[in-house]
């Protein structure tokens, strides 16, 4: 089954791993499932609000890429108007 | 809900090829990892192509680099529920993902490979990591 893709047809960051930043305080971070009229669906939504005390986006995107994601959500629909940029986890942290 | 084990034994049987051996119980677990000496690698395998597809030929392709663990071990997650919910809890502070990999030293994990260090690389890429790891880590035991 080496290189096997189980579902194939599905947008390119499908099953990835993302940062969604938003133009507000929130940043998720999530397995991208697919983007449509409603906005960005994604599944294990860890999520940081640099407008709560705690750790910068920065170290919040260290512990993610160390420690794996601590879900808050299990499906998040982002409203398309919300989402700033879409970008891989690995190239925010390296 | 578990996939048609007729369809996920190519996987399992990957897994195998390479002298992974399966944990598929929860006993099986603890009697692997309950009081763990030496170096091992514990690979929670998935269905998911995307990430599982390209994780285990990288592991083939690791496993014979010259410093390797001594024993690797296998759960399935989404299929053998029970071992990979026991598998986690001795995976500490790690959140699970699948398919991910557990450097395991005296106990301790010692590394964590996670899905999204996985996703969208090739099976070179990632054994390369995990060479990187197995001489960081296993050097000085094996």
């Amino acid at each position: 089954m080496a290189g096997h893709v189980f579902h194939p047809g599905h947008q390119e960051l499908h099953g990835v791993t993302v940062v969604l930043e938003t133009h507000g305080s929130k940043t998720y971070v999530g397995r991208f499932d697919s983007q449509d009229e409603r906005g960005v669906h994604l599944h294990d939504v860890g999520v940081h609000d640099a407008g709560t005390p705690g750790l910068s986006k920065e170290e919040f995107l260290k512990r993610c890429d160390k420690f794996g994601i601590r879900p808050e959500h299990r499906d998040l629909t982002v409203p398309t108007g919300e989402v700033a940029r879409i970008g891989r986890l690995v190239d925010h942290v390296r | 809900m578990p996939y048609n084990p007729a369809l996920v034994a190519p996987m399992r049987q990957e897994m195998t090829i390479m002298g992974a051996r399966e944990l598929t119980s929860a006993a099986d677990v603890d009697s692997a990892l309950g009081d763990q000496r030496g170096t091992m690698l514990v690979f929670v395998n998935s269905v998911c192509g995307c990430a599982a597809g390209n994780a285990r030929p990288a592991l083939r392709l690791a496993l014979q680099h010259a410093v390797k663990p001594a024993e690797v071990v296998t759960v399935f997650a989404g299929q053998d529920v029970e071992a990979t919910s026991r598998a986690r809890q001795y995976f500490a502070e790690y959140q699970p993902s699948s398919p991910s990999i557990a450097l395991l030293k005296d106990g301790e994990v010692v590394q964590f490979v996670h899905r999204h260090q996985i996703e969208g690389r090739s099976p070179q890429a990632i054994a390369a990591d995990l060479t990187a790891a197995f001489d960081r880590h296993f050097a000085a035991t094996v």
